[in-house]
């Protein structure tokens, strides 16, 4: 038995209408997933800069995951496809600059998968867990 | 900054069996900005929501924080409880801290804790917050029809019939599209001018409808409720509201050797001309590529015969300009080109002809008055094969044909061997099909007897190669059912074409920054909940502009297209969405990123003269989004490099401190 | 060693202000020393005759400059533009950054330009005066009598000996020989720290980023950074900062740039040509453009006006971000 586990810091970027409903649903459900998950709503998937995403890092998020509508579905009609042309290449570019690739994550969850969504979280928790403390992305100034 | 009142909900024991609500709202007193904080059993009944009106006039509340179930639940009724207390509706936030909290952790000091934590970034978001109202926008009450087919036809007659005026745009001579060169229609063999051309004299006589025939749609500028639209109407060198449309100019003209158009080139037509009999405006037009008059001055017989003294060589192209309040688009399809297609012999025989020149072939209006001939030497034809998916479903040929399945052509094909049967039961008839799909009412009854009661020899097997023998046209093809090699000796064979968008289509979707997929089919707003609205606002699709589709099934998507114009035009002003994006011009580069992402086309350009420090001026390009047509998504605020571009609601700044907060 | 001569260059430049054909020539002037080549615009005969400068170290990429230079400015701007600095002319073009009516671009042929700090390594400091001298530079030094020869070849700029186009893809008149686009190998790099381990990885550029002193002369010197203002100095942006106070702004500051000129970035290698860290900040574009290259078909920002960057454009087929890393993992 591990003492003073690592409770790891996630942000997920839910849009509006299709991963936040679905997160919704995870909850009218009762699907559990770890508290350590914080949403924040954007109209779309697409409305997240690489500038948030760096920013939660800065500030001591160990993982950060996008959620938006499966392709094809954007309410938007395009949103997403642009959302997984950008996060490709920063996933991509972080990468390289050796963050672990399974801090980031970009996963499709439609208004109707409260399941997925619970279960993508759980094993994003659990991916990100693994891996420890944030050291590389964090900003030590700004830890609690 | 703001003065921040902070709600909990226990929602019962919803939230607070998992959450201590207590110690949320006190959790959260602390936090900037805010100066009230408390919690209630429930927040959105009308005494949590008089507690929320309470606490805004008797604190000066600016902001208000309700943690309580998903805002997709209840974000409107505090809005509106926000718009009771006197404050504007948008600076109200909701902390999610039932679907997203206490339903789906377990036990109280972590659901405590998050709720804390997603309180305290909703407390950051809404000290961001500003007050926001939608823009309002006038709507022009006329109605654009793009295309005079039984889609447009259809449209026009329903948004007329409901009091407003529609312009239709047609680009050929009359209306009436491909249905009138059609001859009998699926599934009940009623023949397609007796229904169709009732229609077209309604349209003609409705005083709510104006037909630009021989037209084109030449620029469009503005948006929803407010487009600017020039009409290009090409000189047709006949006055006409002068012409009587009797014919006597068709008849004397001397030049009577150009292809006919209406006939898909069977037969030819006078350089003069009027496409067919029921042709709706009854005008004549002339041809200026074949008028020897227009070409080389020589001639001049129709201005002399004509009484009404309609013609006129010198006419010219006239732009006539006009506003709508909605744009239909029902542009329709054509057969595609059977070049690619050589192993049909198509370009080598006149006996291998297209469905839609099949139809032309059996009209009684027709090149041949209806009697089926060869079009090589006029003999009956004694075999017929027809041959489905010519150019559809093409997984592997795709730069041939298309991937799509046109739709149509099984129930035609049907049709035409049923009526070859009927009329001529001597003929054989041979249908080769990969498939035979027949869904909708009464179709598959209908094919049904054309095998059963009609005798039509249906073949599940692909024509490999028609060669041209002798007047015999020798038909390869495999009978996969069977397995095995069939040699027909064919006298006509007709090949079901694939279906595609009308030229025309591409550069009207990019004047109407209407998006289209890769098959040139425009795209709806919504695949299944808003099938006949492109996700440009104010532009709705009507017919096979939008894919592949038979007669009943255009005509119900003409009307509801009529309907949601009607919809639109009944308004008096649109309300628009205030999150919607904006840019800041004096950080703005211009740069056009934005406007590339931007899926509705809200972004437009504009010369700005800024002035420098130095008292200089110095121009620049700025983006502006127009907030009737931008519907907030977004995109452009990434896609933007500067950081000029932003989102109303959704600012940057707002979702960089929820991260902080939460981060924190 | 440039294939046309300073005299030629000059000749033009003088003409076509002399005749009123421009109204000013962006171009090199000479500094204190041969090698500290500075932009000029140049508006008289006589500055030209005494400063203008075409040697191997005019690296300057003027493209840029034509946005802030053109824009109050009347009458024609005579610009001298490399091949690769024509692709940023291209892409400034674009996105209309600039007005075309008033600039006459020339194409000078390029044989490569010097990489001062290659040499200053090479010779060590103090040097007086670089001559060419057939395939070598003939370097003087201050404090010491004898002259160094250094092979031009060794001491080119690093976009230099990885040169991927020596083709002008915009002029209004080319001098000298049209050129080719070059298959370089400007990706090997790239690929060598791909093939690291992630810590390996980690640790190379916290070594090279740990070295940056935020003077923003990678942002000033960038043809693509070229925005009215930018993040990184607007405080409603959120991320604001002059100066770094932690590791991490750094990584920040540069990741960010990079994004931001990500499909827009010509690869001309501005960026870590006046570095004064000698970080190697191409190789972030570059991870951009060959992964842009590689999700989403070849794509050359700047080979030609008006084509759309691939991160402002999609198709519904594109690979998902996940897979990056699956298509890495199966290569490997």
């Amino acid at each position: 038995m591990q003492v003073n586990e690592h409770k790891p810091l996630i942000v997920a970027f839910c849009c509006n209408w299709c991963s936040y409903a679905g997160a919704d649903l995870a909850g009218n459900n009762r699907l559990n997933y770890p508290a350590d998950v914080k949403i924040i709503r954007v109209p779309c998937s697409c409305r997240v800069n690489p500038m948030f995403i760096l920013r939660a890092f800065q500030r001591g998020a160990d993982g950060v995951i996008i959620c938006g509508c499966h392709p094809g579905d954007c309410h938007y009609t395009s949103g997403n496809y642009y959302t997984r042309r950008r996060m490709a290449a920063l996933f991509s570019m972080l990468d390289f600059l050796g963050i672990e690739k399974e801090r980031t994550r970009v996963e499709w969850v439609s208004a109707a998968e409260g399941a997925k969504f619970a279960a993508t979280m759980n094993d994003f928790v659990e991916k990100v867990t693994a891996l420890g403390e944030n050291k590389r992305l964090e900003d030590l100034r700004c830890k609690r | 900054m703001q003065r921040v009142g902070v709600f909990v909900c226990w929602c019962g024991s919803n939230i607070a069996g998992t959450v201590d609500v207590q110690a949320v709202s006190d959790a959260l007193k602390n936090e900037p900005g805010v100066v009230f904080s408390t919690n209630y059993q429930y927040m959105c009944s009308q005494a949590g929501q008089d507690m929320i009106i309470d606490a805004v006039k008797e604190h000066n509340l600016t902001g208000i924080v309700v943690c309580s179930c998903s805002p997709r639940m209840h974000e409107a009724t505090f809005r509106k409880t926000a718009a009771a207390a006197g404050i504007n509706p948008y600076m109200v936030e909701i902390a999610n801290i039932r679907e997203q909290c206490s339903w789906v952790h377990k036990d109280i000091p972590t659901g405590t804790e998050k709720a804390i934590i997603l309180g305290k970034a909703a407390v950051a978001k809404v000290n961001l917050n500003t007050p926001l109202t939608p823009g309002e926008s006038p709507v022009t009450k006329r109605a654009l029809v793009i295309g005079g087919g039984i889609a447009g036809i259809q449209t026009a007659l329903d948004i007329a019939d409901a009091g407003f005026p529609v312009d239709i745009v047609e680009t050929k001579p009359t209306i009436g599209g491909k249905m009138a060169q059609l001859d009998k229609t699926f599934p009940t063999l009623d023949c397609a001018a007796c229904i169709l051309t009732p229609k077209m004299v309604d349209v003609a006589q409705n005083e709510k409808i104006r037909i630009f025939s021989y037209s084109e749609v030449s620029e469009i500028k503005g948006f929803v409720g407010n487009f600017d639209v020039t009409i290009k109407k090409n000189a047709r060198y006949v006055k006409e509201d002068i012409c009587t449309g009797c014919g006597a100019c068709v008849e004397k003209c001397p030049m009577k050797k150009v292809p006919n158009e209406f006939n898909l080139g069977m037969d030819n037509r006078s350089a003069i001309y009027i496409p067919f009999a029921q042709a709706v405006p009854k005008v004549a037009t002339i041809d200026p590529n074949s008028c020897n008059m227009l070409k080389n001055g020589k001639c001049g017989l129709c201005a002399k015969i004509c009484a009404a003294g309609a013609i006129d060589y010198t006419q010219k192209d006239e732009y006539v300009n006009e506003k709508y309040g909605a744009i239909v688009v029902a542009t329709g399809f054509n057969p595609i080109s059977m070049d690619k297609f050589d192993e049909f012999a198509y370009n080598q025989s006149k006996d291998v002809i297209t469905s839609l020149e099949f139809e032309r072939l059996t009209n009684a209006a027709g090149p041949t008055a209806g009697h089926l001939e060869r079009p090589s030497d006029g003999k009956s034809p004694k075999t017929i094969v027809f041959v489905q998916c010519v150019g559809s479903r093409c997984d592997s040929c795709a730069q041939k044909g298309k991937e799509y399945c046109s739709k149509i052509c099984c129930m035609y094909t049907a049709k035409h061997a049923m009526l070859v049967r009927d009329k001529y039961p001597d003929t054989e008839v041979y249908v080769f099909y990969i498939d035979v799909r027949t869904p909708g009412k009464n179709f598959d009854e209908f094919y049904r007897r054309a095998v059963e009661e009609y005798g039509v020899k249906y073949v599940k097997g692909m024509v490999g190669k028609v060669t041209p023998q002798g007047d015999k046209l020798k038909v390869q093809a495999s009978d996969l059912i069977d397995n095995k090699q069939l040699h027909i000796d064919a006298d006509l064979v007709v090949l079901a074409a694939a279906i595609e968008p009308d030229k025309s289509a591409r550069p009207l979707a990019t004047m109407l920054t209407a998006s289209m997929d890769t098959n040139d089919f425009f795209t709806e707003a919504h695949p299944k909940l808003r099938p006949v609205e492109s996700p440009t606002a104010g532009v709705f699709l009507s017919g096979a502009c939008q894919g592949p589709k038979d007669i009943p099934e255009t005509v119900s998507q003409a009307g509801a297209a009529a309907s949601k114009v009607i919809g639109l035009l009944a308004k008096d002003k649109l309300t628009g969405n205030p999150c919607v994006a904006h840019s800041n011009e004096l950080m703005c580069n211009g740069c056009s990123s934005c406007e590339r992402v931007c899926p509705y086309g809200a972004i437009t350009y504009e010369d700005k003269e800024f002035r420098m420090p130095d008292r200089t001026t110095k121009i620049r390009r700025v983006a502006l989004v127009n907030p009737a047509v931008c519907q907030g998504c977004g995109a452009c605020t990434v896609a933007c490099p500067s950081g000029a571009m932003d989102l109303n609601g959704f600012a940057s700044n707002q979702i960089m401190a929820e991260v902080d907060a939460i981060c924190k | 060693m440039q294939k046309i001569t300073q005299d030629k260059l000059l000749e033009k430049a003088v003409s076509l202000l002399s005749n009123g054909t421009v109204s000013a020539v962006l171009g090199w002037s000479k500094g204190e020393f041969s090698y500290d080549v500075t932009p000029k615009m140049f508006k008289t005969e006589d500055d030209l005759k005494e400063n203008f400068i075409w040697n191997d170290f005019c690296g300057v990429n003027f493209s840029k400059y034509l946005v802030s230079k053109t824009d109050r400015f009347e009458g024609k701007i005579l610009v001298f533009l490399k091949p690769c600095d024509t692709y940023s002319f291209n892409q400034l073009l674009t996105e209309h950054r600039f007005d075309r009516e008033k600039v006459y671009a020339i194409g000078v042929p390029c044989e490569g330009m010097v990489d001062v700090s290659k040499l200053k390594a090479k010779t060590g400091e103090g040097i007086s005066e670089i001559k060419e001298d057939g395939e070598n530079l003939k370097v003087t030094k201050i404090y010491e009598d004898n002259q160094v020869a250094v092979p031009f070849k060794d001491v080119l700029l690093e976009r230099c000996i990885n040169c991927k186009s020596k083709k002008h893809v915009a002029y209004d008149e080319l001098m000298g020989d049209e050129g080719e686009v070059i298959d370089s190998n400007r990706f090997d790099e790239v690929a060598k720290l791909e093939a690291l381990t992630p810590d390996e990885r980690f640790a190379f550029w916290q070594n090279e980023l740990s070295r940056c002193i935020r003077c923003n002369a990678c942002r000033d010197a960038c043809p693509a950074c070229t925005c009215e203002k930018c993040v990184f100095d607007n405080p409603a942006s959120g991320v604001e900062n002059k100066a770094p106070a932690n590791s991490f702004e750094e990584k920040m500051f540069h990741i960010i740039r990079a994004y931001h000129v990500a499909g827009r970035c010509t690869d001309c290698g501005e960026c870590s040509r006046v570095c004064p860290q000698n970080i190697p900040l191409h190789l972030l574009n570059r991870k951009f453009i060959k992964d842009i290259n590689e999700f989403y078909g070849e794509y050359q920002a700047g080979a030609e006006v008006g084509s759309r960057a691939p991160l402002v454009d999609y198709t519904t087929e594109d690979l998902e971000p996940g897979e990056v890393f699956d298509r890495r993992d199966t290569d490997a």
